[in-house]
């Protein structure tokens, strides 16, 4: 196998030539919230070795946690993890084998958008 | 002697030897984490903006600690196997390798921190 010519063969039919849908925004919307909330837990983790080790340390941290900056991060993650919540009960549903359906999935793509903003909104009234 | 054949033996575990796991895995902590998120966005939020004697007193008590300590164990581990899937999608040959040993030891990283500072609020 080392010696394989590369011939040109054409190419299968690539994600940029797809129109965006709404099924595959939410997709790639699960996996860009999911990773990105390791910079909200880091942060979190970090105020909260910082409220265990020292009043110097706590009152750093709680700055950085409590400025423009932290407020940004931590309501971004709020939202961030109801939608992959959201969209992660609907991966459980899905592999149930259910809800599969084109009209049925872009229900479920409105209500995961939808409803992480309605629970980022109701989360930051309550607490 | 092996009384199963071979093809019996292979069936089910995928060319990576270890079959559906990963997906199980992040099934199981899918729905840990489904049962435990909303209460500790409260209790977390509620922490949030106090004062070092307040966040401590709260994160003292034992259901907040263990829950949170589940939070950042079951959390980072689900983050660890989403974050290889991820790299494994994009990234290819050493650089493949590096960013999955790299998101494997944050996730541990975190999950030691987390621990660490639960335990030295608590004694």
């Amino acid at each position: 196998m080392a010696d394989v010519k590369r011939a040109a063969r054409p190419l299968s039919p690539h994600l940029q030539i797809y129109r965006p849908q709404l099924t595959s925004f939410t997709s790639i919307l699960t996996r860009i919230t999911g990773n990105g909330l390791i910079v909200g837990v880091i942060l979190a983790v970090w105020w909260l070795l910082a409220a265990a080790t020292s009043d110097r340390y706590f009152e750093m941290a709680n700055a950085v946690v409590t400025s423009w900056f932290g407020i940004l991060i931590f309501t971004a993650s709020l939202w961030a993890i109801w939608y992959h919540y959201l969209a992660g009960l609907r991966h459980l549903y899905f592999d149930a084998g259910k809800g599969l359906d084109i009209p049925t999935a872009e229900k479920l793509g409105w209500a995961c958008l939808i409803g992480s903003v309605a629970l980022t909104i109701l989360t930051l009234l309550l607490i | 002697m092996r009384y199963l054949t071979d093809r019996k033996r292979a069936m089910g575990k995928g060319a990576a030897g270890t079959g559906t796991e990963t997906h199980w895995y992040m099934t199981v902590s899918a729905v840990a984490l489904a049962f435990m998120i909303p209460t500790w966005l409260y209790v977390f939020g509620s922490a949030l903006g106090g004062t070092r004697a307040e966040v401590v007193a709260i994160f003292a008590r034992p259901f907040p600690a263990l829950l949170t300590a589940l939070v950042i164990f079951v959390g980072m581990r689900h983050f660890a196997k989403g974050a290889t899937t991820l790299i494994e999608d994009y990234a290819h040959g050493t650089t493949r390798k590096a960013l999955i040993i790299l998101a494997i030891s944050i996730s541990y990283a975190v999950i030691a921190t987390g621990f660490y500072a639960l335990i030295r609020i608590a004694i």
